[in-house]
This record gives structure tokens, C-alpha cells and sequence, in this order.
């Protein structure tokens, strides 16, 4: 998967900000948020209120460290995500700077005033000249201007923006480069684009996802779960005739509770955001990007999804005795003044393959195309040449449809539309000469994109407008499962609602307004930021690259997150397994001296064996948080090989690992004497 | 350990997994309310017992409804044979003319046999009459068991059914399984333990002379009946004092096997049952064969302990294995492999005394209960705690594969996770709980036979027999006190009904989602892998809660035993 470039984790902008957050972070009231982070912190409160009243053998000094790893256990907690919304800040601080205090031209009837941007309300309209920034997020009500959008896409080649259709959204921070447009604003003051970008990518408007929600159930059973195995334990010991101190049962606890996974869940949220955000993908919702992950349908637009945008000549076929050379040389003199990318193919092919140079005849007369005629063409002198839709040549020119060569040009059309091409027919002087091959190009490499997104269990539905012979062609030769031709909005709309009927989650993109419906109702929808103000609200998601092919990435996140936070759990529940090892036979111990033989990793004293383990658990969340930031590696294949290879690494490595991290931090220990 | 108990083991096993699809096709017919060939003698009972009791069997019900009528019920039938019991004394059908029993002991038994639990604080033939075997205590029985089933199917209903707002109709459930499947079954095996030589008579005593002359009282009385549903229903609550080790309940070898079979044939029937619902026979394969990986692995940890025997007998120069409370008719292999059937479902018959088992051997059972009787387990009750664990692993390593969790295509979300939370945490928070206080209060501790670990582990097989409705007795503990009555009724109360309230819940809530078709992307709910993680999640949530309790109990006790020490 393409990443955007990431940052390295650890700079100290980045850290130092963090590091003062994660004290912050402590008032109750942030840590209500994280149950199991906040038991934690009460547990090293009790310790730390032991440590002055508490009567039992153990020494001072072992316990000042217990409590001081606890503290550090709920520090390393509130660390990782400040840094997580430190990372969004980052790039937060530079779509602000953009903000900072626009000035707008406000419309009163006639008068124009000057007024703060942040007194703009909606159905406010204000002009915006060249080198005018566009004070609020409106849409072209007159006017054309090429607008920079740069501060919010980074991309620096200006785009066109005007009234009507679907080119007509502007947002906020952006700059007008030419002309002058008048501009409704959409949005209130704080409402806008760019104020939602800004509060989403700094986390400040994050709500728990419902995974994460459920997660957080998960994880709070679990703490009740282990509260009780570790609270009933002094009535055990009272039964062996012995107790257990306090702070040795507040010790097991913390490290059997989730503290990994619960330290780190929310800036795995956060991160996975913010690597959304990284692709210039805006997700308007947490939930949007888990939704991306349960993906089964991609709707694609055929048309620089799965083509690149422009279909180019790529033969003539004569009909009724022409020659094919007559044929390109009359298909290239009809050519010579369209300046669309399929005209100049023409002329490029008649070149190439006929080595034809002819210049543009003379006091030739351009016959444009026009939605009436649907023909374009050249007259020169008596001679006319026309070139169009089949029918529409037909139509110009009458009688020749029942000509021979009219029957043999329906027939190519035919082999052309199966072909997966577009014919584009050429008459000379009302003779049918033949058709122009227009050859949709498959991008390179999508057929094994379409391949991968199958192994994943994700289908692929392509939509066109184009008839459903050319469509058929196409979508075989892209690999697509499916297809959906002449593809109207309600059409795709019936589609979205048909597949959801059956239970399958479906995303897609779109720009138009008449794409807001299918928009809305898809479970993923991406809106290309080029697209119109109705589509952006609509979608959950917005591209601002509008790059309708990164719908496929927008997959691949949302799996990687949801991996992320699955393995992270599974890693931190299997990791209890060691720490059961090392602390039972050290709590144990004195009660049962048999029970020594549990102290499998042959850990030097008790004190050392509980020290240790509360040492691996408070470190291993700082050693996670890469991981946790940048997400676990991900490949597309199917869900079976997928859990094969994630039980191995964050299962059974959870299961493994601890057992050779306490014991080497046992070591250290006793090497410092510590314990 | 010998070949011969090997291929007992292996042999049982094989049994039973040809016995999965036939019973779990049976179930099914029932699952569906379809017609059975027995339709033309019972149907008429059926639709009778419908008119009598004015239900109407076709009207569905929601899952709170379905928990009302299933908790209403069990509580009439509960009162009904506390009445029983307290009353034995001016009821017909005593021939030994017993007293009523004690309040305490008859709220004990009232809900130990309406849980299914069937933990007999008393001796079978010395307290009971035959009115209250037959009438207080075999309506349990069956219905406690029947029960049991119609649960498992409200819940397969709640995975099957799409956005569905009903999981079934209680009373339609329990005649059916009652009429259709315990009834016929248990007349088939009354027959076979009766031709195998097991009582089934109303005379109470009979008195002959033995060849030394010397006069003897032989109690009789309607054994075989009882035997037959004491081991369908996993119920467990034997005729007589010594259970299933008495002769006169299970005289053969074969009746022993027929025995261990028929506590696990419903539980295996309805993994299958549950793979058909849900549209794909694999996924209750999946389930079995994680459950049958667990069994094995308890099963070759209990034989070989017992067959080690105990290394302070062999250092007198007594050789073999641990013949203690073991009969010698059955022997290790078979002791063994019955100890862990009967605690692996929610049975609890015993044909010998885990308590005198090695302390290693006799962990196993206690294990068994603890992890919830999910290996097999009690009808019903051990496939919907199954799938309660299934429920978490799916949620815990689901997310792994990149998609939210789902299960036989349901989406997991925190409604399920909450609820299977709540219905799984309450075994620890009973077992543990209750033991941890039995283990500071006198009255507790006056309850323990042995001292050390030792003793420590007959408190904490109690409790955990209690809650995990099971049953069975690790002996040496004095539990006819008000305080043990109780206490272990709650408990057994609490452990029933507090798992399936929730777990119908579930079911309710699944019921009313929409289905997500399988695809390459789903999570794998069949196969090894998923087998595989069954079998760690339940061995980790299990060993990581229990872990203090077994280390304090039967691994003391057993690093003791090497030590040369005994409790």
C-alpha cells in the first residue's frame, strides 16, 4: 500500500509536548475515560498511601519502586496517546496557520462590506477577487476562478471552481488565483471544513468508536474478572494458615488486568486517523474508518478508477469498399481542430499508422460538436467529412441506413462494444466510410489490485455509463466481478440498498450531486474534494486529492487499524500467562514451599520476581507504542493466512515474549540490586 | 497406564462422533418443530399437554418473554418439591417410612435439582422415600434437562435468524424435547439397565439371608428409571449413596460405558445441531473438536496421574497406580475417564471418589467445572456456555483479520461482548467468592474433612460443583449444615440462572441483526486455527482466573504428595 511519508515517531517537538500532556492527563476526570487505566492509577495511589502507613514485612524501598513502576504504568499510558494527538496537532498547527484571521467581502444587497471571516453566518455572500482567500466554505453562486487549494489538498496546480455543476464547492483557506466569484457560505463559523479537519486530526472531537466501545466492555470484564481471582486470594492464604501482603495483591492485579491494550487503545484510534489524514483522506467519523475495514463491496467508477480517464483511437475499420487509409485520413482531417484528448488520439493514430501529415486544409470550415447535432466535423471546399456516434451519423445523414455499408458498420460497432471500445463512426460527403476504434485503456496493475481485493473477500462492482456490451468487455478485462452499465444515480443507489439488503457493507465514491444520495447511503462513502458541497456532506469521507482509486487504500487503513487494536489486545491478554509464572510461586512461596518449582524462568527472589514483572508490564507499553502509532504490517491476503500469521506473531509471541523479558529484567535487577 | 484403557478412551470417543450427526439431526427435527415418526403415537400427548395447559405452541416469544416463562416455571417446580420434600413424611410412597426433611436440606435439594445440578447434600436411599425420587426429584430430571436444550436452541435461534424480533416458544421447546427425545431414550435405556440387572421396582426392602446365615436388608426400589435420565439429562443425583459405583446402579462394564455415553451424547448431538442451524455443519464440528481436544487433554492428565499412583505408597514397596476410592470392578481407566465425563459435562454421577483421586488426577474434574462445563457440558447448558466463549475469543482475536468481529455471521458489538461478560464472570465471582469466605468463617471451615491443601480443595470443589451445576461431590467435606445448604443453594441458584438470563439476552440481540454472508475476508469459524483458539482462549480466561485457587489447592497438595507429605 502506498504510505504517505510518515514522520519519525520520536522528535522532540513532538515528545516534549507529549510528555507534559501525559501529566495532564492524570486529573480523574481523563482518566474516567480508560477504566483500566484508571484502577491502575488508584492501585498506585493505595501503594503510594502504603508506602507511609502500611504495616507488613516487606521493605520500604521495594515498595517505593512498586509504587513508582505503577505510576510510571499510568504515565506510559497518557504518554502514548498525548502523543498520538500530538502527532495530529502537528498537522493541525499548519491548516490553522492557514485560518488565522480571514477577512471577507460580505454582499449587502449591492454594498459589499468588510467583515471578520468569523461573522460570516450561512446563506452570507461575499466576493472573493484574485489573491483573495475564500474566508468560509460556500458554493460558486457566479462566476469561474482557478482556485489553490493547496492548504488543505498540498497540491499546488490550481483547479477551476464555478457556479453550476459539480465544480462548484469552495472551502475555506483557500486562495482564488484568477477572476472573481461571488460565494455562498455553507457553513458557520467553527462549522466549516476546515474546522472540522482541524478538531478531528487534533483529536479533540474524538468519540469512542462502537469497537472501541465494545473493546472497552471487554477489557473492563476482564479487570472485575481479575479483581476477583486476586481479592479472594487473602481468604485462600488465611485457610494455608498465612497472609499476603497488600501490595503484592495490588501488584498482581496490575499486571493481570489489560493495561497494554487499555494504555494504548485510544492512540491507536487517534493514529489511525491521523494515517487517514496522512493520505489526505478526511474521515468525518472514527466509525467511518472501522466501517472501511468491514468492506465487503467497492463500488468504482469506471473512468480513472479503472481506466485512465481518456479513451484513445486505437484502429479504423473501413465498411463499404473504403480503405482503411481512406478512412484515417478523412477520420484525421475531421480530427485536426478537436482538441479533446479522444481527437487527438485520432490524429496521433492516423499518423502513426498511415504515416498521414496532412496540415489543416485551407479556408476549412470547423463544424463543432453541439448537443443537437451530436456531430462534429470539416468542410472543406464541397467535401464534408463528419465524424460522431453511430446513430447520430446515421441520423445526419439520411438514407444511409439502409445501405450495405450501414449494415456492415452496425456489425463492427458491435465487435467494437464487445471489445470493450467505443465506435465512433466517419461519413465523407454522406458515405459511410467506417469506425473509429476508441480503446478504453485498462490501468496498469489494477487487474492484480482487483486480484488482491478478492483474496481479501472484497468484491469488486464497476459503474459506467457506457452500454452494457463495452461494459462487459472492460470489466473482464479489468477483473472486476461485476458491473453495473449505464449506470444511472438511482441505479447505483438500487445497488448500494440491494447489496446492504444482504448484509454486506458497501463503499464508494463519488463527486456529483446527484451521487449525494448513493453518498449517504453507502457505508463508506468518499467524496472527492473537487467534488460538490452536497456530495462533501453527504460522504463520510473526503479525498482531498480526489483520487477515486484511493477508495481501495481507505480499505486497507480500516483493516489495519482494526488489526492493530486485535492484536494489541490478544498480545496483552496472552502476556498474562508469564506474569502468573513469576508472581504465584513468589507470592506463594512461604505458604507452600513446593510451590517453588512454578518459578520456571528460575527468577532470583520473590521481591525481584514481582518487581520484574510489573517492570515488563509498565515498559512494554512505551515498546508498543510504535507499533501502536504506525499500525501492524499489512498485506492483503485472506482473513485464514491473515490470523495464522497475526496468532503467531501477537499470540503466541505474547504467550513467549514476557517469559524472556522478566526474566531478563530480573537480571538487570539483581545486577543493580534492586531486589 | 494400558492399551485396554487407551482403547476404552479412544473407543468412547469414537462413539461419540458417530453418534454427533444422527442425535444432532434428531435435534434439529425438534430445533425446527418438525414432525417425527414418533408424531404418531406422542403427538397427540403433545398436543394435548397444549390444551391443558392453554399454550399456543406456535405463538412466538421475544427472549425476555421466553426468560419469564422459563424462570416462572422453574421456580413453580422448585417450590413443588420443596413441598415434596419437607412433606416426605405424611406422602404415600414410603416404604421405609422416612421423615420430611429439614428446611435447609430442602431448599438445597429443590434447587439443586432444578439447576440441573443435582448436588445431594444427603444420601439417596437413607433420606429419600420413593414418592420424592420419583415425583420431587425425576421431573427434574427431565425437565431441568429439558430446560437446558430449549435454551441452547433459543440461542442457536438468536445466531440462525435474521433480523428476527422472537427466539422460539418455551413451553413448545420443552414438550418436545421432553416427549421426542428424553422420554423415548430413557424407556430404551431403562429397558437395557433393567435386562443388565438394575432394580426397577416399588418394593422398598427386601430381606434375605446371606450364605453365612446372617440376615440382610437389601433397599430396592425404581432405580433404572431414574438411572436412565440421571445420566441424558446430565443430572447426576444418584438413587443411591454411592452413585454410580453402587452395584445396583451400574452393575456392568457396559452399563458403565452406556452410562458415560448417554451423559455425552445430547451435548455432542447439539454441537451438530447448532452447525445445521446456523447453515453449516462445520461450525459445530469446529466446536466439537476444540471440546474434544480439551477432553482428551483432561483425560490423559487424570488417567495418568492415577495410573502413577501415589509415589509414598510406592516407597513402602506398594506398586501401581491409585486404587483409593476407586471401584475395583472398574478399575483406573475406566474411573478415570468417567471422572472427567462427569465433569466435563455438568453430570456429576461419580463411580468413585475424585476425593481420593491423586491431587493432580482430581484437579482435572475441578478444572472441568471451572472452565464452565464447556467440554461437552450439561444438555444445553454446556454448548450455550460454549458459545459464550466463543462469543469472546471471536471479539478478542476476530479484529485480527481486519474487520470487526462476527460469529457464523453475526456482528459481535458491545450489546453481546456486555452481556457474555456478565454471564461468564459470575463463576468466578460465585466460586471464588463463596470459597474465599467458607475459607475465614467457622461455619466454613467446620465443613472440611481433610486439613492443608487438601482441605482447601474440598471447599473449593463445593462451591465450584455448586455453581457450575454440576454436582458432583469431591466428598470429605460436611455439607448438611444450614451454612453449606444454604450457601450451595444460592450458589447453585445464581450459577443457573445468572448465565442464562444474560445468555438469552444475546440471544434475543442476535436474533434481531441483520446476517453478514461469509466471505474469503470473514474471520474462519471453522478449521484448526479456529479450533485451536477456542481451546487457548478457554484455557487462558479459565486458567488465568482459577490459577490461585489451583495452586493453593490440588498443585500444593500435589508438590506436597512428591514431597512425601499427605493431608
Amino acid at each position: 500500500m502506498a504510505q504517505a511519508p510518515s514522520k519519525s515517531l520520536f522528535t522532540a517537538d513532538l515528545v516534549m509536548p507529549a510528555i507534559k500532556a501525559s501529566f495532564l492527563k492524570l486529573s480523574p476526570r481523563e482518566l474516567g475515560r480508560n477504566p483500566v487505566m484508571f484502577v491502575t492509577a488508584a492501585v498506585a495511589a493505595l501503594m503510594t498511601v502504603l508506602l507511609v502507613v502500611g504495616h507488613d514485612d516487606l521493605r520500604v524501598a521495594f515498595k517505593a519502586q512498586l509504587a513508582a513502576w505503577l505510576w510510571l504504568t499510568v504515565l506510559f499510558g497518557t504518554f502514548a496517546e498525548a502523543l498520538a494527538e500530538g502527532r495530529g496537532k502537528a498537522q493541525a498547527a499548519s491548516l490553522r496557520a492557514t485560518k488565522a484571521e480571514l477577512v471577507a467581502r460580505r454582499m449587502k444587497g449591492d454594498r459589499v462590506e468588510q467583515v471578520p471571516a468569523s461573522h460570516l453566518r450561512t446563506g452570507d455572500v461575499v466576493l472573493v477577487s484574485t489573491n483573495d482567500l475564500i474566508p468560509a466554505d460556500g458554493e460558486v453562486i457566479a462566476g469561474v476562478a482557478s482556485v489553490n487549494e493547496a492548504a488543505i489538498t498540498g497540491e499546488s496546480a490550481p483547479v477551476i471552481r464555478e457556479a453550476g455543476g459539480d465544480r462548484s464547492a469552495v472551502t475555506a483557506g483557500t486562495r482564488v488565483i484568477s477572476d472573481e466569484i461571488r460565494v455562498r457560505v455553507t457553513a458557520d463559523p467553527g462549522q466549516g471544513f476546515l474546522d472540522r479537519m482541524i478538531a478531528l486530526v487534533e483529536g479533540a472531537e474524538r468519540r469512542k468508536t462502537p469497537n472501541e466501545v465494545a473493546l472497552t466492555i471487554l477489557l473492563v470484564g476482564l479487570t472485575i474478572v481479575f479483581l476477583i481471582a486476586v481479592g479472594t486470594i487473602p481468604g485462600f492464604a488465611a485457610y494455608a494458615g498465612g497472609s499476603i501482603p497488600v501490595a503484592i495483591l495490588a501488584a498482581l492485579l496490575i499486571t493481570l488486568i489489560p493495561t497494554t491494550i487499555a494504555a494504548l487503545l485510544s492512540a491507536i484510534g487517534i493514529a489511525g486517523m491521523d494515517r487517514l489524514v496522512r493520505f489526505n483522506v478526511l474521515a468525518k467519523s472514527g466509525r467511518a474508518v472501522e466501517a472501511a475495514g468491514d468492506v465487503d463491496v467497492l463500488l468504482l467508477d469506471k473512468t480513472g478508477t479503472i481506466t485512465v480517464g481518456d479513451r484513445q483511437a486505437s484502429e479504423f475499420r473501413a465498411v463499404g469498399g473504403a480503405s482503411d487509409a481512406e478512412l484515417a485520413e478523412a477520420a484525421l482531417l475531421a480530427s485536426l481542430a478537436d482538441e479533446t484528448p479522444e481527437g487527438r488520439s485520432v490524429v496521433v493514430l492516423a499518423r502513426e499508422k498511415f504515416d498521414l501529415q496532412r496540415p489543416m486544409p485551407p479556408g476549412a470550415e470547423i463544424i463543432p460538436f453541439t448537443a443537437q447535432t451530436r456531430v462534429s466535423g470539416i468542410r472543406s471546399g464541397d467535401t464534408l467529412i463528419q465524424k460522431g456516434a453511430v446513430d447520430s451519423i446515421l441520423r445526419a445523414n439520411p438514407g444511409s441506413g439502409e445501405t450495405a455499408a450501414a449494415t456492415e458498420l452496425r456489425r463492427i460497432t458491435d465487435e467494437i462494444a464487445r471489445a470493450g471500445g467505443t465506435p465512433l463512426a466517419v461519413a465523407k460527403d454522406g458515405r459511410l466510410l467506417g469506425a473509429i476504434f476508441l480503446k478504453d485503456v485498462v490501468k496498469a496493475g489494477i487487474r492484480e489490485r482487483f486480484g488482491e481485493l478478492r483474496t481479501m473477500g472484497i468484491r469488486t462492482v464497476m459503474i459506467t455509463g457506457d452500454n452494457p456490451l463495452t461494459a462487459a468487455a472492460i470489466a473482464a478485462e479489468a477483473g472486476v466481478d461485476d458491473f453495473l452499465a449505464q449506470a444511472t444515480p438511482e441505479d447505483k443507489l438500487e445497488l448500494i440498498r440491494k447489496e446492504q439488503a444482504g448484509g454486506k457493507l458497501v463503499a464508494m465514491c463519488g463527486d456529483g450531486t446527484n451521487d449525494a444520495p448513493a453518498l449517504a447511503q453507502a457505508d463508506v462513502g468518499v467524496a472527492m474534494n473537487t467534488g460538490t458541497q452536497a456530495a462533501r456532506e453527504a460522504g463520510n469521507m473526503v479525498d482531498l486529492d480526489s483520487d477515486p482509486t484511493k477508495l481501495i487504500e481507505v480499505v486497507g487503513l480500516g483493516k489495519q487499524l482494526l488489526m492493530t487494536r486485535g492484536a494489541l489486545t490478544t498480545f496483552s491478554v496472552a502476556n498474562d500467562v508469564a506474569k502468573y509464572f513469576a508472581i504465584i510461586p513468589a507470592m506463594f512461596v512461604t505458604l507452600y514451599p513446593g510451590l517453588g518449582v512454578l518459578n520456571v524462568m528460575g527468577l532470583a527472589t520473590p521481591e525481584s520476581a514481582i518487581l520484574s514483572a510489573i517492570i515488563f508490564n509498565a515498559l512494554i507499553i512505551p515498546l508498543l507504542v510504535p507499533l501502536a502509532l504506525k499500525g501492524v504490517a499489512y498485506k492483503p491476503m485472506p482473513a485464514g493466512p491473515l490470523l495464522a500469521r497475526n496468532l503467531a506473531i501477537y499470540g503466541l509471541g505474547g504467550l513467549v515474549a514476557p517469559f524472556f523479558g522478566i526474566k531478563i529484567i530480573d537480571l538487570v535487577v539483581g545486577g543493580l540490586g534492586l531486589a | 497406564m494400558t492399551l485396554q484403557g487407551w482403547i476404552l478412551i479412544l473407543g468412547f470417543v469414537a462413539i461419540l462422533l458417530v453418534l454427533a450427526k444422527p442425535i444432532g439431526a434428531w435435534l434439529f427435527t425438534l430445533y425446527e418443530g418438525r414432525r417425527t415418526p414418533l408424531h404418531i403415537v406422542l403427538g397427540p400427548v403433545e398436543r394435548g399437554l397444549y390444551k391443558l395447559a392453554g399454550v399456543e405452541p406456535v405463538q412466538e416469544q421475544g427472549w425476555r418473554r421466553y426468560a419469564l416463562h422459563m424462570l416462572l416455571f422453574n421456580v413453580a417446580l422448585m417450590t413443588f418439591t420443596y413441598a415434596v420434600l419437607r412433606l416426605q413424611g405424611v406422602l404415600p410412597g414410603n416404604p421405609q417410612g422416612l421423615a420430611g426433611l429439614s428446611p435447609h436440606l430442602a431448599f438445597n435439594t429443590a434447587v439443586s435439582f432444578a439447576t440441573n445440578t443435582n448436588w445431594q447434600s444427603y444420601g439417596g436411599e437413607g433420606t429419600m422415600s420413593n414418592l420424592s425420587q420419583m415425583l420431587g426429584l425425576t421431573i427434574h430430571n427431565f425437565l431441568s434437562a429439558a430446560t437446558g436444550i430449549a435454551l441452547a436452541f433459543a440461542l442457536f435461534r438468536g445466531f440462525a435468524r435474521r433480523e428476527a424480533s422472537t427466539v422460539g416458544n418455551f413451553w413448545a421447546d420443552v414438550t418436545r424435547i421432553t416427549l421426542y427425545l428424553l422420554l423415548p431414550l430413557c424407556v430404551a435405556l431403562t429397558l437395557f439397565y433393567i435386562a443388565s440387572g438394575v432394580p426397577q421396582t416399588l418394593a422398598g426392602v427386601v430381606d434375605v439371608t446371606t450364605l453365612e446365615g446372617a440376615r440382610q436388608s437389601i433397599l430396592l426400589g425404581p432405580v433404572a428409571s431414574q438411572e436412565a435420565i440421571k445420566m441424558l439429562g446430565t443430572n447426576g443425583g444418584g438413587f443411591f449413596n454411592a452413585n454410580s459405583a453402587h452395584p445396583f446402579e451400574n452393575p456392568t462394564a457396559l452399563t458403565n460405558l452406556v452410562q458415560m455415553l448417554s451423559i455425552f451424547v445430547v451435548g455432542v448431538g447439539l454441537t451438530w445441531c447448532f452447525g445445521k442451524a446456523v447453515g453449516n455443519t462445520r461450525q459445530g464440528w469446529a466446536i466439537l473438536s476444540a471440546m474434544a481436544i480439551l477432553f482428551l487433554a483432561g483425560v490423559t492428565v487424570t488417567y495418568a496421574q492415577e495410573a502413577a499412583g501415589n509415589p509414598i505408597l510406592h516407597q513402602l514397596d506398594i506398586a501401581g497406580g491409585n486404587m483409593e476410592g476407586k471401584e475395583v470392578r472398574f478399575g483406573i481407566a475406566a474411573s478415570a475417564l468417567f471422572s472427567v465425563v462427569t465433569t466435563a459435562a455438568s453430570c456429576g454421577a461419580v463411580n468413585a471418589m475424585h476425593d481420593s483421586f491423586t491431587p493432580l488426577g482430581g484437579m482435572i474434574p475441578l478444572f472441568n467445572i471451572q472452565l464452565g462445563e464447556v467440554v461437552i457440558g450439561g444438555v444445553g447448558a454446556g454448548i450455550y456456555g460454549f458459545l459464550l466463549f466463543a462469543i469472546l475469543a471471536v471479539f478478542v482475536a476476530g479484529l485480527m483479520v481486519g474487520r470487526t468481529p462476527e460469529y457464523v455471521g453475526k456482528k459481535i458489538e458491545a450489546r453481546e461482548v456486555k452481556l457474555a461478560v456478565l454471564a461468564i464472570a459470575v463463576l468466578p465471582l460465585m466460586i471464588l467468592g463463596l470459597t474465599a469466605l467458607s475459607s475465614v468463617l467457622e461455619q466454613g471451615l467446620a465443613g472440611p474433612l481433610n486439613k492443608g491443601p487438601h482441605g482447601f480443595s474440598e471447599i473449593l470443589y463445593a462451591f465450584t460443583s455448586a455453581v457450575g451445576n454440576n454436582g458432583s461431590a469431591f466428598a470429605g467435606l460436611t455439607a448438611n449444615t444450614p451454612y453449606y445448604n444454604g450457601l450451595l443453594g444460592v450458589a447453585m441458584w445464581i450459577g443457573r440462572f445468572f448465565v442464562i438470563v444474560p445468555m438469552l439476552a444475546i440471544a434475543g440481540s442476535l436474533a434481531a441483526k441483520i446476517y453478514t454472508p461469509e466471505s474469503a475476508g470473514s474471520f474462519p469459524t471453522t478449521g484448526g486455527l479456529w479450533v485451536g483458539l477456542l481451546v487457548g482462549i478457554i484455557l487462558i480466561l479459565g486458567g488465568l482466573t482459577f490459577m490461585p485457587g489451583l495452586a493453593l489447592g490440588p498443585i500444593a497438595d500435589h508438590l506436597a504428595m512428591i514431597r512425601g507429605q499427605l493431608f
